[in-house]
């Protein structure tokens, strides 16, 4: 098992093994693949000292460029935070009242608040922020908490019925079930609907809605936007513009969850968020305030609401 | 090989003496298994006491009862096949889903969740992120809230009632893998299961057992404790009970981060 010796056809030298005459042959290496060999032996000879490796008591060998991917994520961090850090410091300066007195920051904020509203709203609000049956358009000019900047502020900040925030907007419509017989319910679904020309009227159910409604969704179910009460006269339905739907809505009414993002989102991203959806088409201005020299949108009665049902 | 064993000259340098552990098939395996465990002990061995992988964040718990259920319900309906729960250290997984995960908020996890693949989003942050009847609304029926999306409907779980065989087992096996649930928990566990989700039960000492336990009905039907109870209180409270922007953990997460402590 030892006898070494040059094979004469091939010139190369045996390993010496020999069982029943057959002998195998020492081959070299290629040398390209020996010498990649040992560069990756210098590679991770070099990295050891580089980067973090050992692990040591309480923590692995730092490494020379003092490298960590939670490091790095910082870095990458403030230098996206300093690119943007001028306009988000104009903006957290600017009472967001004032914003559309400056074009350029309020384009800055719409743009912002695009980016944001399809990270976190678009889920129930739509990718257009057309909502759906409970979840509110946000294009219209119908908006139940107000459409005002600060309105809208104001319910992306607290949410709305969200309990965790104390100062949360919060509403409830009482189930009517018990206190009014089907029929009764069906003529009240058919005076609500008759607001907006959709059934014709009837005089019980106006006076069981001037009786019981009315206090709330006013005379003529204009609404108060104040109190996030829907307007009924705008032919705008949160869930279901049908009697069916409306009478449903009587007698066991749902009432809209939203959010508070305050802690979740900050001051400024949230600020952006209602500037954008301010100038989703429906936004108010701020009635007593500005005498609204260009068109009024919401201005009638019909200053209904939007935000969450 | 035999045959020519014998006609060997002695040893000629350090590498003949491995021809002992080449011809001793028992000796070769000890000595496999010994310097493949060298490899698995540098690797491992130090994640069970290097800082950056044992960090300590006030706020963890183990899972109430209710969350557990709904927890297995998540697993049982292949959830982790599409859904991570770890938000990587990179710019844009934290610009969309949160900070990014510590390894303390999964510490009560049995198996945990974490993962890069992702068909859906990541969740270990999306408690609070949408309302109760969101979460409802989009797991009877997803696109009609997310048009695009592909996730399949899991209405039955609204009108299938949750029924736990026995949650202080379920508990105490959680306990002997090393989750610290009192006695108290186990023993009240078929009532804490309920209690949550029953806005008209005596939640008892729930929410002290449990700090940050939101007790409420979660599906919309306060007649009954559904899956879709026990699915949507486990979603609402991921992320929820570590208050990774409070100052404290700030401060030390940069101080780790300036440590460069290693991954």
């Amino acid at each position: 098992m030892t006898k070494k010796r040059i094979d004469e056809p091939t010139g190369t030298e045996t390993v010496g093994h020999e069982w029943d005459g057959i002998e195998e042959l020492n081959t070299p290496l290629p040398r390209w693949w020996l010498y990649t060999f040992y560069a990756t032996i210098l590679f991770a000879a070099v990295y050891v000292v580089l980067y973090p490796a050992w692990p040591m008591i309480d923590r692995a060998t730092g490494g020379t460029l003092g490298w960590s991917s939670r490091g790095d994520l910082a870095r990458e961090m403030r230098a996206a935070d300093a690119a943007r850090a001028g306009v988000r410091a104009q903006i957290a300066a600017t009472p967001i009242e004032a914003l559309p007195a400056n074009p350029q920051l309020m384009q800055a904020a719409v743009a912002g608040g695009a980016a944001a509203f399809k990270v976190n709203c678009a889920a129930c609000h739509g990718a257009g922020a057309a909502g759906s049956p409970g979840y509110p358009n946000l294009n219209d000019d119908d908006w139940l908490w107000g459409g005002t900047l600060t309105d809208i502020e104001t319910t992306l900040t607290h949410g709305i019925r969200w309990d965790a925030n104390p100062e949360t907007r919060v509403n409830f419509m009482p189930a009517f079930k018990d206190m009014l017989k089907p029929a009764e319910a069906d003529a009240v679904a058919a005076h609500v609907l008759s607001l907006s020309g959709k059934a014709t009227d009837n005089a019980t159910g106006a006076q069981l809605f001037a009786d019981n409604c009315a206090a709330c969704h006013g005379p003529s179910g204009g609404g108060m936007p104040a109190m996030g009460v829907p307007a009924l006269n705008d032919a705008i339905w949160l869930f279901g513009g049908t009697k069916a739907d409306v009478t449903k809505q009587i007698l066991a009414p749902r009432h809209g969850v939203m959010p508070a993002w305050k802690g979740r989102l900050d001051p400024v991203t949230i600020k952006m968020l209602a500037a954008y959806v301010h100038s989703r088409g429906g936004g108010q201005d701020p009635a007593p305030a500005a005498p609204a020299p260009e068109v009024a949108k919401g201005a009638a009665p019909a200053a209904k609401a939007k935000t969450d049902g | 090989m035999s045959k020519n064993a014998p006609q060997s000259p002695p040893a000629s340098g350090a590498f003949e003496s491995h021809k002992k552990l080449e011809r001793n098939v028992t000796l070769l395996a000890a000595a496999t298994l010994a310097v493949v465990a060298i490899g698995g002990i540098v690797e491992i061995a130090p994640l069970f006491y290097i800082d950056n992988t044992i960090e300590k964040v006030s706020g963890m718990r183990p899972y109430t009862p209710l969350e557990q259920a709904g927890r297995d319900i998540y697993i049982r309906e292949g959830c982790y096949v599409c859904h991570s729960q770890m938000i990587r250290p990179f710019r844009d997984e934290v610009e969309r889903y949160g900070h990014y995960s510590l390894a303390a908020e999964s510490m009560y996890d049995h198996p945990f969740q974490w993962g890069s693949k992702r068909t859906g989003p990541d969740l270990a942050r999306v408690g609070g992120k949408y309302s109760d009847a969101w979460h409802v609304d989009h797991l009877k029926a997803p696109r009609a809230l997310v048009p695009q999306s592909i996730m399949p409907s899991y209405s039955f779980l609204s009108d299938t009632e949750l029924k736990v065989a026995d949650p202080s087992a379920s508990l105490t096996a959680l306990r002997r893998v090393g989750v610290p649930y009192t006695d108290a928990d186990i023993a009240k566990a078929a009532t804490d299961l309920k209690a949550q989700a029953d806005p008209e039960a005596d939640a008892g000492d729930l929410g002290t057992r449990y700090p940050k336990a939101q007790i409420r009905d979660f599906d919309g039907d306060p007649k009954k404790v559904t899956e879709m109870d026990a699915l949507v209180a486990y979603l609402q409270m991921l992320g929820t009970l570590v208050d990774v922007n409070s100052a404290a953990a700030q401060e030390e997460l940069t101080k780790d981060a300036k440590g460069g402590g290693g991954k």
